[in-house]
């Protein structure tokens, strides 16, 4: 929303720099995007006339131009715009001329030729929006005048700001007057409007009907009759230039004007295009056509509205758009004048389906004044009375349907206080809110609670219980004001074991040397398949863009795109690790909001998981970082039996078949370990394998949390023993591993144990013979109270070898 | 045959100084010590001599031995130690080979600032409360006072699931949460019903989503952060003290903080707020306000009884002002060379 100095003032005796008004609007909640000052900083521009237009021998993007500033010379002129034709009046820069931009104006060549000036603008003089080509001048005026004299340019200053959605009384030059003048403490008057009438009544001249009640709170027309189009006058087409619109004729103007001034649409009718006057409000038929104002034909719904003619033809979509059929023209001599209220919800509603926005939608669906159409109609019929001569007739029509009624709010003081943190007495609450219209009752001496009573005002569709006039309090008093204290937590600040433990995962990943990588989760159709996974990711209804319309259901096409986007930057072994949520339908979807809260999950498939991609390793990389990723989260004891880490060979989607396994823990499986199959890395344009390592940290956390117990370190030695067994290929160390762990003596069993296991070496040779390894394991063995005798350990060891010779088939290399 | 023993030892003990190697040194040793050496050889002519010079004889032979002895010892002593220095030499390495080897990873420059802003909170008494990424209407709209139709909630342009694959559900009741606002909503819920609060100090870090373009400001998945305290006699003071506790300790104790009025559906007085930027201007940094009655009505809470604040931001906009990073798209690109910059 832009709004003028000058135009405010004519509401209140605003005092200040415009630096000093700038910050109370944003102090009011009217955040400033800009000021800019007009009007003063164009001394040096003159109203020239186009003599000659050629080309320019050596370049095809500037023409030369001859102009006559009145002493009859022709002085050249290097312009880029084409629009203006021999002839026409238009602004020169001369020599030595500062343009609002701060670029002085100096005598050039451009490509060898003489440029004495420049031609202007809307923009570069910053009257206007338009930079589409020369501003051509009225041709009545005098050659060599100011520019600032021509245009009545008057100093001001445009004061622009966002408007917020629920403020629809601040897109109005009035609405961010009153608002000021409450915070300057100065008087706020609305000019009173009295047109003249003439003539018979507009009763006699038309009729309104209407016929939806809940689309349309009330119509009100009046008729205007001797109309002449025409341009209107200087300083209206200036304001409205300042304020964005472009100048058009002076019906539309006037038109323009009114809302901007006073926040209240208004439409206009050729009165002689609406057979007897007769105006109808109904909701839409579905299906139903009308030829809009810019010449597009609408198909229209039951759940628009429509104002029809006596024929019941639409001539008119309810608060977005005016038909073509009544549009005012060079022929119109009576002006059919609207100003209606309509629902904002069904405005807004239509004004999204039929992608048509205007700044009159736009305050019909954040909600008009309720009690300004009479004002509105008056101030139009004054404006355009006395720019074009026209005649007022007498008399409103006028219908009612259903409007939002006038209505109280009981507001507590210690309400007031107690929410905002302040000491203020009831008359400084009054005093604060009077002034923007909340006009206040008592309060009343005998009630036990210090209450006033609030008439909101019709301009406030958002102030409807005591928080929403508490705010205006807030905001006239300035929250900046509100003494800043500190609440004290009653808990004691900390992160969740879940929360923790995901930061331990990733200082782990990071010792490794890891980067964590942030795909985002949406994905492309047919890059799950190309990982090698199921096709079943969730669609988005809506998405922007194909390509980000499938919610992942993996880690992994997000990681191998980052893996390939570095790779084609030269940026090879990426190691990126993930932590993020994956999108599956899971068993059900709660919907149930009290149920939803419950399971802390609206899709049962949404798992966070934590994945790993190691370009340039092997599988066996991955395996050993996934030892050190569980080690980092404190609720895992791999020793005990119920949680021991095992992997279990697997041919896993989108991984290479001979090289991966699931992730267990105890008998849980908790994820996945391997390498990328080498026909996914090939699909995503990565050259090198990649490692690849994926746990469900849902899964994972659900693990409870144990605290290390200490074990008494043994001061006895240690017997140790290294055994090598030859195996079959298909038998896995883990499987023999287990094995011998199961037949050496564990804690509890016996007063000493095997207090380590481990695989040190793995060997093939042809001499050991095709299909076959040899796994070498070391024991370790030792006691709490005493040396351990070599026939203890030998017993072990007969033990360990018969059973892996059993379980195995494998035997012991000697 | 008439050999002096002391003639032998000086031999010997020129011989042994003479030893280049252990081999050599243990050959001498042999030479002059061993059974067939020249010393051991004297003793063969004992017995053609008196007491008295036996004794003379033995005497000198035992000083002959142990002054060989002695410098076998010395010069086996010496070779060691000249073993061990060239080995030692041998050993040497160029330390500065392995410059740069060595690595260190990197979290996410989000994750970095996510944990910050959690760190920076616990310490001022909130917990961290995460929530669903996929919520329903209720939970994203409806319980932040935003009933169907709202015409504020255009101001959010949602990603909505498409339900042809959610049996039972209609359209545009599954979303993805366009805010963590809805983690308000649930931290109430979850408070009540296990007894666990008001007092309610929460933050709710998260991924939000919209139906955006992205460019250099916007992301269509971005995070925020969203704080929420809900207790007796909460006033807006106190959001604004607590705002400017956190921006001091976040951006440091010279940096303030101020509110203006802005419009959020599930707050009134709804505000944002701003800090101070170095050249006296204010930085837009995030929205808050007093939790909307019907917001507290939905969590489960009277709001006659209980009163609150609620705060959120975007933590990427934070980590783009911190880190000075131009264009929001490099925080998703995922380019190591960006990455390993933080």
């Amino acid at each position: 929303m832009k709004v003028l100095l000058s135009w405010l003032r004519e509401f209140a005796p605003l005092v200040g720099e415009p630096e000093e008004l700038a910050n109370q609007l944003t102090d009011l909640g009217m955040e400033l995007e800009s000021i800019q000052l007009i009007g003063g900083s164009l001394q040096g521009i003159c109203v020239a006339q186009v003599l000659e237009i050629r080309p320019h021998p050596d370049a095809d993007k500037i023409c030369l131009v001859d102009v006559d500033l009145g002493d009859g010379e022709a002085l050249q002129i290097c312009c880029g715009a084409t629009n203006m034709a021999v002839g026409d009046l238009v602004p020169l820069a001369t020599i030595g001329t500062m343009m609002p931009s701060g670029m002085l104006i100096a005598q050039r060549k451009m490509r060898g030729q003489q440029s004495n000036g420049m031609l202007c603008s809307a923009r570069e003089m910053e009257i206007g929006e338009d930079h589409e080509g020369i501003l051509i001048l009225d041709p009545n005026l005098s050659l060599g005048q100011p520019i600032v004299d021509a245009l009545e340019l008057r100093e001001d200053v445009v004061f622009e700001f966002d408007a917020l959605p629920n403020r629809p009384d601040t897109l109005s030059v009035m609405g961010v007057a009153r608002d000021l003048a409450a915070r300057q403490g100065v008087a706020f008057s609305i000019p009173a409007h009295q047109p003249a009438t003439m003539g018979e009544s507009a009763a006699s001249l038309g009729s309104i009907q209407i016929l939806a009640p809940d689309l349309c709170g009330s119509f009100l027309t009046r008729v205007i009759s001797g109309v002449r189009l025409q341009q209107s006058p200087r300083w209206m087409a200036q304001r409205l230039i300042a304020a964005g619109m472009r100048p058009i004729n002076n019906v539309v103007d006037v038109s323009n004007y009114v809302m901007l001034e006073l926040g209240h649409p208004n439409h206009t009718y050729d009165l002689a295009k609406v057979p007897a006057g007769e105006l109808r409000v109904r909701w839409a038929n579905e299906g139903e056509q009308i030829v809009t104002l810019d010449g597009m034909t609408r198909s229209l719904t039951s759940q628009d509205g429509v104002i029809v003619d006596a024929t019941d033809a639409a001539i008119g979509i309810a608060g977005v758009m005016g038909g073509a059929s009544t549009e005012i023209s060079e022929t119109t001599t009576d002006v059919l004048l609207e100003l209606a209220w309509w629902n904002p919800e069904v405005v807004a509603a239509t004004s999204t389906r039929l992608n048509l926005h205007s700044e009159a939608s736009l305050r019909f669906k954040r909600g008009v004044d309720t009690e300004l159409a009479t004002q509105a109609a008056n101030r139009f019929a004054e404006l355009l009375t006395q720019i074009s001569g026209a005649e007022l007739h007498p008399d409103e029509i006028k219908a009612e349907g259903n409007l939002p009624q006038p209505h109280k709010v009981s507001v507590r003081l210690n309400k007031v206080n107690g929410l905002l943190g302040t000491a203020l007495t009831a008359e400084q609450v009054a005093d604060l809110i009077n002034p923007i219209g909340y006009l206040t009752q008592g309060p009343d001496s005998l009630s036990a609670e210090c209450e006033l009573l609030v008439q909101i005002p019709s301009w406030r569709p958002d102030s409807l219980i005591e928080v929403d006039v508490i705010e205006e309090v807030a905001r006239q008093y300035g929250m900046e004001r509100i003494p800043k204290t500190l609440p004290v937590s009653p808990h004691t600040g900390q992160l969740t074991e879940r929360q923790t433990d995901r930061r331990c995962l990733r200082r782990a990943l990071i010792g490794a040397g890891l980067i964590e990588a942030m795909p985002v989760p949406f994905l492309a159709p047919g890059d799950l398949e190309r990982a090698g996974l199921p096709a079943d990711g969730l669609l988005l209804a809506n998405p922007l863009v194909a390509e980000e319309s499938v919610l992942r259901t993996s880690l992994l096409p997000g990681l191998l795109k980052a893996v390939a986007y570095n790779a084609s930057h030269r940026q090879n072994n990426v190691e990126f690790y993930e932590l993020g949520r994956v999108f599956n339908l899971g068993e059900r979807v709660i919907a149930d909001p009290a149920e939803s809260a419950e399971a802390d999950r609206v899709l049962a498939g949404e798992t966070e998981h934590l994945a790993v991609v190691l370009a340039g390793s092997e599988a066996s990389i991955a395996v050993e970082l996934l030892q050190v990723v569980l080690s980092s989260v404190h609720r895992l004891e791999f020793g005990s039996e119920t949680q021991a880490l095992q992997l279990e060979t697997a041919q896993l989607p989108g991984l290479h078949p001979g090289r991966s396994a699931s992730v267990l823990l105890g008998t849980t499986k908790v994820g996945e370990v391997g390498e990328v199959h080498p026909e996914v890395l090939r699909a995503y344009g990565i050259e090198q394998p990649a490692a690849w390592l994926q746990i469900n940290l849902d899964l994972l956390f659900e693990f409870p949390s144990l605290v290390a117990q200490a074990r008494l370190v043994s001061r006895f030695p240690t017997s140790d023993m290294d055994l090598a067994f030859v195996v079959a290929e298909e038998v896995t160390a883990s499987s023999v591993l287990s094995t011998i762990r199961k037949s050496t003596p564990s804690e509890g069993e016996s007063a000493w144990v095997a207090t380590q296991v481990e695989l040190f070496d793995v060997f093939r040779s042809d001499q050991l013979g095709v299909g076959l390894k040899s796994l070498a394991f070391r024991l370790r063995f030792q006691a709490q109270d005493r040396t351990l005798t070599e026939e203890e350990v030998t017993e072990v060891r007969i033990q360990v070898i018969s059973e892996v010779e059993q379980k195995h088939g494998g035997y012991l290399r000697s | 045959m008439s050999v002096d023993p002391s003639q032998i030892a000086a031999t010997g003990i020129a011989a042994f100084a003479q030893a280049n190697t252990l081999d050599q040194v243990h050959e001498i040793e042999l030479q002059f010590l061993g059974a067939q050496s020249a010393l051991s050889g004297l003793k063969a002519s004992f017995r053609d001599l008196d007491p008295e010079q036996r004794k003379v004889l033995g005497a000198q032979m035992n000083s002959a031995r142990q002054q060989l002895e002695q410098a076998a010892q010395n010069r086996t002593e010496a070779l060691q130690s000249q073993a061990r220095a060239a080995q030692l030499d041998n050993e040497r390495l160029d330390l500065t080979e392995s410059l740069g080897r060595g690595k260190l990873g990197h979290s996410h420059v989000i994750t970095q600032t996510w944990e910050r802003l959690e760190d920076v909170f616990c310490s001022m008494g909130f917990t961290v409360a995460d929530g669903p990424e996929v919520e329903t209407d209720w939970f994203n709209f409806e319980a932040l006072n935003l009933p169907p139709a709202h015409p504020a909630r255009s101001l959010w342009d949602t990603l909505y699931l498409d339900s042809s694959q959610l049996e039972g559900l209609g359209q545009e009741q599954l979303l993805l949460r366009t805010h963590t606002s809805p983690v308000q909503i649930r931290s109430m819920l979850r408070a009540v019903r296990e007894g666990s609060g008001p007092p309610i100090y929460v933050v709710c870090p998260g991924r939000v989503y919209r139906r955006d373009t992205a460019d250099a400001t916007h992301l269509p998945v971005f995070h925020q952060i969203e704080g929420l305290v809900i207790d007796r006699g909460i006033t807006m003071g106190d959001l604004a003290g607590t705002i400017e506790s956190f921006v001091k300790s976040y951006f440091g104790d010279e940096m303030t903080s101020r509110l203006r009025p802005s419009y959020f559906p599930f707050t009134e007085p709804s505000a944002e707020f701003d800090i101070s930027a170095p050249d006296g201007s204010w930085l837009e940094v995030g929205g808050c306000g007093m939790v909307h009655p019907n917001v507290l009505r939905a969590g489960g809470l009277d709001p006659e009884e209980w009163s609150g604040f609620a705060f959120g931001f975007g933590i990427d906009r934070l980590a783009k002002i911190r880190y000075a990073v131009d264009d929001l798209r490099e925080f998703v690109t995922n380019d190591v060379r960006f990455l390993s910059q933080f």
